[in-house]
C-alpha cells in the first residue's frame, strides 16, 4: 500500500473501531437512518413497478373508429381500402359487430345481458395503429376519419396510458422530493453523532493537535464514521426495502388479479440497490464534514 | 533558535498579559523563567507554540514568524517542538505507552520504529516498567515523567516546558529539574518556567524574570 494511503488507513480503522466499540448506539443511529430512508425508497420502488406496468403498455395510442349502421359489406370494403392506402396508418384491424358482441359476452359479467337483447346494438369497427408517435399526426388523423361520412365515432385510446404515465412521474417526483428531505433527516442525524463523538473526544482531539496533529488527521475519522454510519443505514434501508416488497406482494397480486392485470412486483434492482446505499454513504460523509467543520476548530487546543 | 522581538499580547477586555517582550534563547542554551504565577509565563510560552498570536511584535522559531504562520503550516511547528503543557495532560483511558506513542502517531510515524522510540524515550525518564500501566495509577512525579518522554520522542531541538514542577513534591521537583538537566548536557535548548527557580539555580542557567508581562532586568 503506497505511503500517501497509510493515514487513510488509519484513520478508516479508527472510525471502524469507535462504530464497533458501541455497537448499540451505532446500531440505533443506523436503524434512524434506514427507517428514514425506507419511506421514500420504497414509494420508489413502488412507483417503478407501477412505471414498468405502464412501460409494459405500448405508448402508441390505438384509435377505434365505430362505423354507421347503415354502411353495408361494401361500404366496409371501400372504407377500407382508403385506410390501407392512408400513409398515417401503420396497422389496421376489422373487429366484426357480431366478433364485438361474442368478445362481450365472453366477458362474465355482460352474459346475462347480451343474451337479453333483441339484435346486436353494437357497431361495426376498425382498429387502427398510427405511424409514429407524434401526437400531431394522431390528431390529423382523428379529424380527418371523423369527417368521413362511414364513421359514427372515433376514440383515441391513448388517453389513459397517457394519464398513467402522468401519474407515475408525479410519484417518482414525490418520492424523490421525499428523499430530498428524509435526506436531511440522515445529515441531521449524522450530524448530531459527530458533535457528540467530538465533545467526548474533546481532550484527546485537543492533546492530538498540541502534538502536532494536521486538522486532516483528526477530522479524517470523523468524516469515515459518518461514512460508514451512512453506508450501514443504507444497507438497513435497502434490507427493510426488500422485507416489505415480499410481506405486500401477495397483497398487491390479489387486488391486481381484480383488475386482471399480472404484476410481478419485484425489489430494487442490482443499480438501485448499489445507488441508495451510495446515496446514504455520501449524506453520511456530508453531515459529519459539515459537524466537524462546525465543531472542530483550533480553539480547542487549550 | 527562538528570539521575541517587542511583542505583546494584549488580551480582549483589555488584560496585557505580555508587553514589549524581546529576547533571544541560542541553540544548546537552557533559559528558566521566572516570575510570579500570573506574571504572563504561559502566554509566552502559548506565542512560541502558535497557541496565541501576538498582538503586537513576532516571534521567531528556527527562522520563522510564528504568528505569520498559516493554519496549515502551525502542527509542522509544533512537531518541531517538545511540549510540556502545565497540566500533564496524558490520555487517562491509555497506557503510558500509547501516550508516548501519540506525537509519533500523530505525524504517520512507521509503526515498528515508533515502538522503538517510545522505549527509548520511557528509558530516559527512567518508566520503562511502566509502560503498560494506566496513567492514573501513577504518583504525580511518575505522570510527568509520562509527559516529558511524550515531549521527547519525537527528538525536537528545543524543549519547552511550562512549570513542570509545580503540584510536585520538593523530591520529585528535583528528580525533574536534573531530568531537564541531563537533556541540556545532551545539547537539547530548553526554555522551561517555574515559580521555583532555586530548582535550576545550581545548573548556571540563564534566567529572565517576568513582573506584570514586562521583563526584568
Amino acid at each position: 500500500m503506497s505511503a500517501a494511503f497509510v493515514p487513510h488507513r488509519m484513520a478508516f480503522v479508527r472510525a471502524l473501531r469507535r462504530l464497533l466499540g458501541k455497537p448499540l448506539g451505532t446500531f440505533l443511529s443506523a436503524l434512524v437512518v434506514g427507517i428514514a430512508l425506507t419511506l421514500p425508497a420504497l414509494g420508489y420502488m413502488l412507483i417503478d413497478n407501477l412505471g414498468s406496468l405502464a412501460n409494459g403498455m405500448t405508448g402508441k395510442p390505438e384509435i377505434s373508429v365505430f362505423l354507421n349502421r347503415n354502411v353495408d359489406q361494401a361500404g366496409i370494403s371501400a372504407f377500407e381500402n382508403r385506410l390501407r392506402t392512408d400513409k398515417r396508418v401503420s396497422a389496421l384491424r376489422f373487429v366484426s359487430r357480431d366478433a364485438a358482441l361474442k368478445e362481450l359476452a365472453a366477458r362474465g359479467a355482460f352474459a346475462d345481458v347480451t343474451g337479453a337483447l333483441p339484435e346486436n346494438p353494437l357497431p361495426d369497427a376498425f382498429v387502427l395503429e398510427p405511424v409514429g408517435s407524434d401526437p400531431a399526426v394522431f390528431e390529423s388523423l382523428r379529424v380527418s376519419l371523423t369527417a368521413m361520412p362511414e364513421v359514427m365515432h372515433v376514440q383515441l385510446d391513448s388517453v389513459w396510458v397517457e394519464r398513467l404515465h402522468a401519474v407515475v412521474e408525479l410519484g417518482q417526483r414525490t418520492a424523490l422530493m421525499l428523499a430530498g428531505l428524509l435526506g436531511t433527516v440522515l445529515i441531521i442525524v449524522t450530524f448530531n453523532t459527530i458533535r457528540l463523538q467530538i465533545l467526548t473526544q474533546r481532550h484527546e482531539i485537543s492533546v492530538s493537535l498540541l502534538m502536532g496533529a494536521t486538522r486532516g488527521f483528526v477530522r479524517r475519522p470523523f468524516l469515515y464514521f459518518g461514512f460508514l454510519q451512512g453506508m450501514l443505514g443504507g444497507i438497513l434501508a435497502w434490507g427493510l426495502v426488500e422485507i416489505l416488497i415480499l410481506v405486500i406482494a401477495p397483497h398487491v397480486q390479489t387486488l391486481a388479479r381484480t383488475y386482471n392485470i399480472v404484476v410481478d412486483l419485484h425489489g430494487p434492482n442490482a443499480w438501485q440497490s448499489v445507488s441508495l446505499i451510495l446515496f446514504a454513504s455520501i449524506l453520511g460523509w456530508v453531515g459529519a464534514a459539515l459537524s466537524v467543520r462546525r465543531h472542530l476548530h483550533d480553539g480547542m487546543v487549550d | 533558535m527562538i528570539r521575541f522581538e517587542n511583542v505583546s499580547k494584549l488580551y480582549p477586555g483589555g488584560h496585557e498579559a505580555l508587553s514589549d517582550i524581546s529576547f533571544e534563547i541560542r541553540h544548546g542554551e537552557l533559559l528558566v523563567l521566572a516570575g510570579h504565577s500570573g506574571a504572563g509565563k504561559s502566554t509566552l510560552i502559548k506565542l512560541i507554540a502558535a497557541l496565541e498570536k501576538p498582538t503586537a511584535g513576532k516571534v521567531w522559531v528556527s527562522g520563522q514568524d510564528v504568528g505569520a504562520l498559516r493554519q496549515n503550516q502551525i502542527p509542522y511547528l509544533r512537531r518541531s517542538l517538545g511540549l510540556v503543557m502545565q497540566e500533564h495532560r496524558l490520555l487517562n483511558d491509555r497506557t503510558v505507552f500509547d501516550n508516548v506513542m501519540l506525537p509519533l502517531l500523530v505525524t504517520g510515524y512507521p509503526p515498528r520504529d515508533a515502538a522503538k522510540r517510545v522505549r527509548v524515550a520511557l528509558e530516559k525518564v527512567g518508566l520503562s516498567e511502566y509502560e503498560n500501566s494506566m496513567p492514573q495509577t501513577l504518583s504525580g512525579g511518575e505522570q510527568q515523567r509520562v509527559a516529558i518522554a511524550r515531549a521527547i520522542v519525537n527528538k525536537p531541538s528545543v524543549l519547552i516546558a511550562d512549570e513542570p514542577t509545580a503540584h510536585l513534591d520538593p523530591a520529585y521537583a528535583r528528580e525533574i529539574a536534573a531530568l531537564f538537566r541531563s537533556f541540556h548536557a545532551a545539547g537539547v535548548t530548553i526554555l522551561l518556567s517555574t515559580h521555583d527557580e532555586t530548582l535550576f539555580s545550581p545548573y548556571g542557567a540563564r534566567r529572565i524574570e517576568l513582573a506584570k508581562g514586562r521583563l526584568q532586568a
